[in-house]
């Protein structure tokens, strides 16, 4: 197919276009859900006017930010070691294996009786979701890199953190995004849903009042928010797997 | 130990352990063999019969499981002793790297300073050829071209010892003949000792000085063949009448031990 960009953004297009007519015409009732041009109204008024809003914005990002730090920074090193250790790869593998169908959030209590109710629950909450993607990601990465490295460094008699840092690394890169991604996509979910949950503020909490004020126009700016936000992180991450793709492979 | 004798190795083998139900497997030897400063050796066998291990032995990658290897009369302890290096038959190129900055490698983390750096890693790729192709990227190359970059990081460390192990085994016919008269070049200039590993009994009999036939597994040398060529020779070597006798003998050497390890009677 020519342009699979062009038929994404049409695909996109469409989709919209048909829930504008399916909540124009009624056949979506407003009580549900509001057309996406209100959406995006409402969001750029939210945006201009609502005098809680940039507080809530920079509270929930300043948490994601640091979920996703703590995510994949972590999450690369705890990977590093299991991957040097095999016999903490084999105890640890079911752990890993079985940690997304655990619900993290039965935890939240948990964190908030031991940090509060407050940006530090948050944070870990969205790393705890992430961390464990990056961790896996970082096994598949390090399996991924070729053998001969590994024998080049120790021709060159690289110590094991310079090896790690200066081949094993950039190696791992381009494998590494997978997790990155989910990375980020779970931190938000963390934090969100967190914030949802209970909070003093940020966008999930916003995003709750909303909910349960029936004040749809705010609950679905909001939604189209974080959904943007989102979509120009993943892009964003995208097109840099692609570009050093393009670089190494030449593909 | 004579001072002629760059490396030597004593009555070594290698044991891969019993695991999982599966008997302990001997790799290798028992080996005594030495390598004279500056000489070209070849090591021919058949698939399988450890010349790989042997390699890996040699340069510290890999330790017998009995026997001891000594270069320029040290003991090698798993490690990769300093002098000596390696190329193998993997593409080793690292591809987030441009040519120059792969070759460079090596010595940045040796704490060699910059603008000696600059000089060698220069002096490198150009020696190999590489020079209007400096700032491109692995991807950019092809695989013989990157196996002389791989061969100039080697190079710009200036090993006194260096191992090959099958480094032209993923190259056409005639990029290996053209490789060759470039490790011959290199080998020349450095006066390096080189032991190149390989299945390929003419690239051993062109490159080679002496030419070692190893068996099939537990790889033991069985033969050592002098080829008696000149220093100064290339890859026309292949037409002199003598190559053909020379490649002939090895064959005639190593058929029985490769029918064995295919396991044809």
């Amino acid at each position: 197919m020519k342009h699979p960009a062009l038929w994404r953004a049409g695909i996109a297009a469409g989709l919209v276009l048909a829930l504008e007519l399916l909540c124009r015409t009624g056949v979506i009732n407003a009580f549900t859900m509001i057309p996406p041009s209100k959406m995006l109204v409402a969001l750029a008024e939210m945006i201009r006017h609502a005098n809680w809003f940039w507080a809530d914005a920079r509270y929930t990002f300043q948490n994601v930010a640091a979920a996703i730090v703590l995510s994949i920074v972590p999450g690369f090193l705890i990977g590093l070691v299991i991957h040097a250790v095999p016999r903490l790869r084999r105890v640890l593998n079911p752990v890993l294996l079985s940690y997304y169908s655990v619900p993290t959030f039965v935890f939240y209590p948990l964190l908030i009786v031991i940090f509060g109710i407050g940006q530090l629950s948050l944070t870990i909450m969205g790393a705890m979701f992430g961390v464990v993607a990056m961790i896996s990601s970082t096994l598949t990465a390090i399996d991924r890199i070729p053998r001969v490295y590994g024998k080049v460094a120790r021709v060159m008699r690289i110590d094991r953190w310079r090896t790690a840092l200066r081949i094993t690394l950039p190696a791992a890169t381009p494998h590494l995004f997978t997790g990155v991604k989910l990375a980020v996509a779970y931190s938000v979910i963390g934090v969100i849903a967190g914030e949802f949950i209970l909070a003093t503020a940020g966008l999930g909490r916003r995003l709750s009042l909303s909910f349960n004020e029936f004040d749809n126009a705010t609950m679905y700016g909001l939604i189209l928010l974080i959904s943007i936000v989102v979509a120009i992180i993943n892009g964003v991450l995208q097109r840099w797997e692609a570009r050093i793709y393009r670089r190494w492979y030449r593909t | 130990m004579s001072a002629d004798v760059h490396v030597t190795l004593a009555a070594v083998t290698r044991v891969y352990p019993a695991h999982s139900g599966h008997a302990a497997v001997q790799a290798l030897g028992p080996i005594d063999f030495s390598l004279r400063r500056g000489e070209f050796v070849g090591v021919v066998g058949p698939s399988g019969c450890g010349k790989s291990t042997l390699l890996e032995i040699v340069a510290g990658l890999a330790m017998p499981t009995t026997g001891t290897v000594t270069f320029e009369g040290a003991p090698v302890r798993q490690q990769v002793p300093d002098g000596v290096g390696v190329v193998f038959q993997e593409d080793a190129t690292f591809p987030w790297l441009t040519v120059r900055d792969n070759v460079a490698f090596g010595l940045q983390r040796a704490g060699v300073d910059a603008a000696e750096i600059t000089r060698r890693v220069d002096d490198a790729i150009a020696f190999m050829g590489l020079n209007a192709f400096r700032t491109a990227y692995p991807s950019q190359l092809s695989g013989g071209m990157r196996q002389r970059v791989c061969i100039a990081r080697t190079l710009v460390l200036r090993p006194r010892l260096i191992l090959l192990d099958e480094p032209f085994g993923a190259l056409d016919q005639q990029t290996r003949l053209l490789m060759g008269e470039e490790l011959l070049r290199l080998w020349r200039e450095t006066g390096a000792t080189v032991m190149l590993i390989t299945h390929a009994l003419d690239e051993a009999a062109m490159l080679s000085d002496r030419v070692a036939v190893m068996s099939s597994r537990p790889g033991r040398f069985i033969s050592e063949l002098e080829t008696h060529w000149p220093r100064e020779r290339d890859s026309r070597i292949v037409s002199e009448p003598g190559f053909g006798l020379f490649t002939s003998r090895l064959w005639e050497l190593i058929r029985d031990e490769s029918r064995k390890a295919l396991g044809i009677a």
